[in-house]
């Protein structure tokens, strides 16, 4: 095994290119995605099952409602969302319980690009980045040239991630070099035009609520990492089914053993319909079980969630107060 | 940043009340055993005594037979679908009770809480309703018109799923009509003295259901007893074969499930993350207590150093320890005697060449324990190939095309179970046809269903449990 390197430092081209065989062209790309070990789907949905039943109390609750506080990436994706409503939960994301300082902050706060500069001045100095969501999101139905010049835009605006939506067209009909390149030239235009060299990290969004299957899953997976992912996430929020245990399995195994071929550590964001203290819990109890240590910070495993903070923050004055809190005692944003 | 810790999360032992002492339930009520004489049990994880036990003597076997004897005459002919009332009552009583039983299942036997809660119980549970609902139907179950019940069943049933065997003995011989004495293991009494309980309080007639406890010695008893008609037995061969011996020129029927040693086979083309899981979950389930465990791993040559790879790093996660607490994946061996049995073989596999490797663990001072171990290099010469460990030992034996697969799996004197993993349909269909083996999984392992019949070919056994088959073993068909 390779030593490891992080998927958004500079190393991490060469290490994708000792794969470039696969990615030559549309024939070896497929060639190489259908031969990745199938998925068992039942198989897979009793192992997330029999995680799920892992009891997770006291120190280790308080532990892990706090790393999940840390991981969530707070989110507001509406049209109806004003610079007001960012400022809030950007002061949220900062200070997530004001009766208690020492609730840790959240990782990031996610919108859309236009509200990238408001967010990003909200944040100063906090430590906490802005992920603006881009490429024509959620449905991601533009041309080549508009996602990107949407990508830039954000970058500009500050972005210090970019959640992108994959083309979920081209993938279903099979064309995997198409959604290859695009992934790849969106991962190029994160790089800062300031000339520090730096670039915005890169999460791939693929909506596996469309995909349908866990083999579709494992596929794209393996298909953004090659392409220069540097976080994969499973769901956009905006269709019927999103995030879930089973799928984002599949992402965790994907992300293992796609360090144990190329040597190149991706990180892991599970995003839409995780809500309740207990559901990212289970999370995390997967990535503990799956990847371990090394994926257990915000630099690897996000939520994108909004609803979930409130319950956590309530779960964890339960924790310290010995009594049950209320939906009044925690912000309304 | 510290690691992720799970903190201790114990399942209360409140909830179950061990009475001291346990007399023999024949004829609906406690009693004492005639010569007065008794025996411990213990709990497996920390050698604790946990209660004390009757030791059912030849005198106490004849009056729990002549209980049932009498018992059957108004039982048999009950209505079915009164049977069932009492059936179903009991299923429900059992699901009402299922967490009391599931602590005391994992005090007695050493099984993880999380296998009681999850699996033991709830088909316990299954396992009654199934057969609760076949009671009045027995006239379409393809035995005849109106299939008659044998009479008195002596039932003997072992250690490892101490509740669930009994159901599996108790539910059908009930369903069609007959009536029991059962004798459950030496070392783990408590669920069926429990059951007794349940029985009473299902208001079951007097004498239906009788359990005797003992040794060895008891069971011989039983069997041996000219006032039973059918014998069903589960344990090991060795025991399978003196049963034989000793109802052959009888009339009693006989159904034995013994011994197996299941080739779980992983093909190049196999959902290998799944697969993985299949094979922790085939050999280290209930601590490889299982008699269809998939104790041998078959894998295609060209894909077992990435197998085994995920294997071991699968291993290295599960958790050994206290069977109450609810994130234990293994728990502690059921008794002293098995614990050195699995250590011999583990350690001929050593001596014999086999390659051994275990994950770091740590394993609790007292009780009796065996930290999960894989022997890699084993071929079919090799006793840990050959003979049944009933332990979380697993065996990992090679093969390069389908047909060497069939030939090393049938390659065994047992035939209980076995597994394929392969994304290719018609080789499963294929394979299943060739293997000899009573269940055959397909891209899982160890599931089992009240609906569906369990068995074995060769020397694991004759007789089918569950589903409609399992009706036959307690029919006059």
């Amino acid at each position: 095994m390779p030593t490891t390197v992080p998927a958004y430092g500079k190393e991490a081209a060469e290490r994708l290119a000792s794969m470039a065989d696969v990615t030559a062209g549309d024939g070896a790309l497929r060639r190489f995605l259908h031969g990745l070990p199938g998925v068992d789907a039942v198989g897979l949905q009793a192992r997330a099952a029999t995680l799920g039943t892992r009891s997770i109390k006291t120190t280790a609750k308080a532990y892990a409602i706090d790393l999940a506080i840390s991981m969530i990436d707070l989110t507001t994706l509406e049209g109806a969302d004003t610079p007001g409503k960012v400022r809030a939960l950007c002061a949220k994301g900062i200070n997530p319980d004001p009766t208690d300082r020492t609730a840790p902050k959240v990782a990031a706060i996610c919108v859309y690009g236009d509200m990238v500069a408001t967010a990003k001045e909200a944040l100063t100095g906090s430590g906490i980045h802005v992920a603006a969501v881009a490429t024509a999101f959620p449905s991601g139905r533009a041309s080549l040239p508009v996602k990107l010049a949407d990508t830039r835009d954000a970058v500009a605006a500050g972005a210090d991630e970019i959640d992108m939506v994959i083309d979920r067209g081209a993938f279903l009909s099979g064309r995997y070099l198409d959604v290859f390149e695009e992934i790849r030239q969106v991962k190029e235009a994160c790089v800062r035009e300031d000339g520090s060299g730096t670039a915005a990290h890169l999460k791939v969004i693929f909506e596996t609520g469309e995909l349908q299957t866990y083999d579709n899953v494992r596929r794209a997976s393996w298909l953004a990492m090659l392409a220069g992912a540097d976080f994969i996430k499973t769901s956009t929020g905006k269709v019927a089914v999103n995030a879930t245990p089973p799928v984002t399995l599949v992402l965790l195994e994907a992300v293992r053993d796609f360090r144990t071929a190329v040597g190149v550590q991706v990180g892991v964001k599970p995003a839409g319909g995780i809500r309740t203290s207990k559901d990212a819990i289970k999370y995390l109890v997967m990535v503990n079980e799956t990847l371990g240590d090394e994926w257990l910070s915000p630099e690897w495993f996000r939520f994108g969630a909004s609803s979930l903070l409130n319950d956590l923050l309530m779960q964890r004055q339960k924790l310290s107060t010995g009594r049950y809190s209320g939906p009044d005692y925690v912000t309304v944003d | 940043m510290p690691v992720f810790e799970y903190a201790p999360a114990p399942e209360s032992r409140a909830v179950v009340d061990i009475a001291p002492s346990y007399g023999l339930f024949i004829d609906g009520e406690f009693t004492e055993a005639g010569d007065g004489k008794v025996f411990k049990t213990l709990s497996p994880s920390s050698e604790e005594a946990l209660s004390e036990v009757a030791q059912a003597g030849v005198e106490d076997v004849d009056r729990a037979v002549k209980a049932a004897r009498k018992a059957f005459e108004t039982w048999s002919a009950l209505p079915g679908a009164e049977r069932a009332k009492y059936l179903f009552r009991i299923a429900r009583i059992i699901q009402e009770r299922s967490r009391e039983l599931a602590v005391l299942e994992s005090l007695d036997n050493g099984k993880p809480i999380r296998e009681s809660r999850d699996a033991d119980l709830p088909l316990v549970a299954a396992h009654f309703f199934y057969y609760a609902g076949w009671a009045d139907k027995l006239a379409y179950a393809g035995y005849g018109a109106d299939p008659r019940p044998l009479g008195v069943a002596g039932q003997i049933i072992p250690w490892n799923f101490p509740l669930l065997m009994l159901a599996w003995k108790i539910a059908p011989a009930l369903a069609t009509g007959n009536t029991v004495v059962l004798k459950p293991a030496e070392t783990t009494p408590l669920s069926a003295l429990f059951f007794a309980d349940i029985c009473r309080q299902a208001g079951l007639p007097k004498g239906v259901v009788n359990i005797v406890t003992g040794d060895g010695s008891t069971g011989a008893e039983l069997v041996a007893h000219p006032g039973i008609d059918k014998v069903a037995f589960t344990g090991s061969t060795e025991v399978g074969k003196a049963i034989a011996r000793t109802v052959a020129g009888t009339k009693k029927k006989v159904t034995l499930e013994l011994g197996g040693k299941a080739a779980n086979i992983v093909f190049d083309d196999a959902p290998i993350d799944q697969a993985v899981e299949g094979i922790i979950g085939g050999i280290f389930f209930n601590q490889g207590h299982v008699c269809c465990a998939g104790s041998r791993l078959l894998v295609q040559e060209s894909v077992q150093d990435e197998l085994l790879d995920a294997l071991k790093r699968r291993m290295s996660t599960l958790r050994v320890g206290d069977p109450l607490d609810k994130n234990t994946d293994i728990g502690a061996i059921n008794s002293a005697e098995q614990l050195a049995r699995i250590r011999t073989l583990a350690d001929a596999g050593e001596a014999e060449g086999a390659e051994r490797w275990a994950p770091q663990c740590e394993l609790p001072s007292s009780g009796y324990w065996f930290a999960p171990t894989l022997f890699t290099g084993v071929t079919q010469a090799h006793r840990i190939a050959r003979e049944e460990i009933f332990g979380p030992v697993l065996s990992v034996l090679t093969f390069r095309t389908p047909e060497e697969a069939v030939a090393k799996a049938n390659n065994t004197p047992y035939g209980l179970s076995a597994g394929i993993w392969t994304e290719k349909g018609s080789r499963i269909l294929w394979m299943a046809n060739k293997l000899r083996a009573g269940v055959v999984w397909s891209n899982t392992f160890n599931k089992f269903d009240p609906a569906s019949p369990f068995g074995g070919y060769k020397e694991s056994g004759y007789g089918r449990e569950g589903g409609r088959h399992g009706l036959e073993a307690y029919l006059d068909v």
